[in-house]
């Protein structure tokens, strides 16, 4: 299973539902290609869900990097949402953990954003 | 003696495409030897992301996609020693100066990742270049009883 995207709006904040695998190639285009989207449209607060992430790769901790600079750039913030053991281990390992914004529970992200 | 293999051993090789799809093939075989080596899961995800980390240099950055060129395969096991060998044939890679990616002036670049994520999840990993051309990298890991 490659990745599949899915967007909801709650207030202003931009919700992306990420599941399946963030690898080179399909995965990590298709995620660079939405927060990029997101961006166009001004979207300024967004949510990355990656609770049903099932594998990321470097190619996939980089696209989360591009998108992380590309909406802060663009004067937004781009936040992470229930990561697993997996993607938390990966993102500690690379000390992009406290790079991050990252948190557990979703009403709590979406008050973070105000 | 023939060829049979000793007992606790077992191997497999393969000539493969330069293509994303050998990825995950490599990355599937070395992943069903190690399982069968004895590796737990959190060691199988650190093999399966190590290979496929390498076969990815090999495809993308060694043999830059190309048709006429392959990837050669291969991973064995030898009592509590698993090992993985992966050959290009590309220009050859200097793994010796590689920026490091925890370095705060490198934690933003979006790659450089990879050869850092197979030293930290493998137990040996060395980098030669080939005659005439190419690299080879070769990754062990030990089984540990847990």
């Amino acid at each position: 299973m490659s990745v599949k995207l899915s967007t909801r709006q709650v207030g202003d904040v931009s919700v992306v539902d990420v599941a399946g695998r963030i690898t080179l190639g399909e995965g990590s285009s298709a995620l660079r290609e939405s927060l990029r989207d997101m961006v166009s449209k001004n979207r300024k607060k967004i949510l990355l869900n990656l609770g049903e992430v099932s594998y990321i790769d470097s190619s996939g901790i980089g696209e989360l990097v591009s998108g992380f600079t590309t909406v802060t750039n663009s004067g937004g913030q781009l936040k992470l949402l229930n990561l697993n053991k997996r993607v938390k281990d990966l993102l500690q390992i690379t000390k992009l953990y406290t790079v991050f914004d990252v948190h557990d529970d979703e009403a709590g992200a979406i008050r973070s954003f105000a | 003696m023939g060829d049979f293999p000793r007992p606790g051993t077992e191997s497999v090789e393969r000539s493969l495409d330069s293509t994303l799809e050998s990825v995950d093939h490599a990355e599937d075989l070395a992943v069903g030897l190690a399982r069968r080596a004895g590796f737990d899961e959190e060691d199988l995800m650190k093999i399966g992301l190590a290979v496929r980390e390498s076969m990815v240099n090999a495809v993308v950055h060694g043999n830059r996609y190309s048709a006429k060129k392959k990837v050669r395969f291969s991973a064995s096991v030898s009592g509590r020693r698993f090992m993985v060998r992966i050959a290009d044939e590309g220009e050859g890679f200097d793994y010796t100066h590689l920026p490091d990616p925890l370095a705060p002036d490198n934690l933003l670049r979006t790659s450089g990742r990879g050869i850092f994520l197979i030293r930290s999840f493998m137990d040996d990993f060395q980098a030669r270049r080939l005659d005439p051309g190419g690299t080879e990298v070769t990754l062990v890991k030990f089984v540990v009883s847990k």
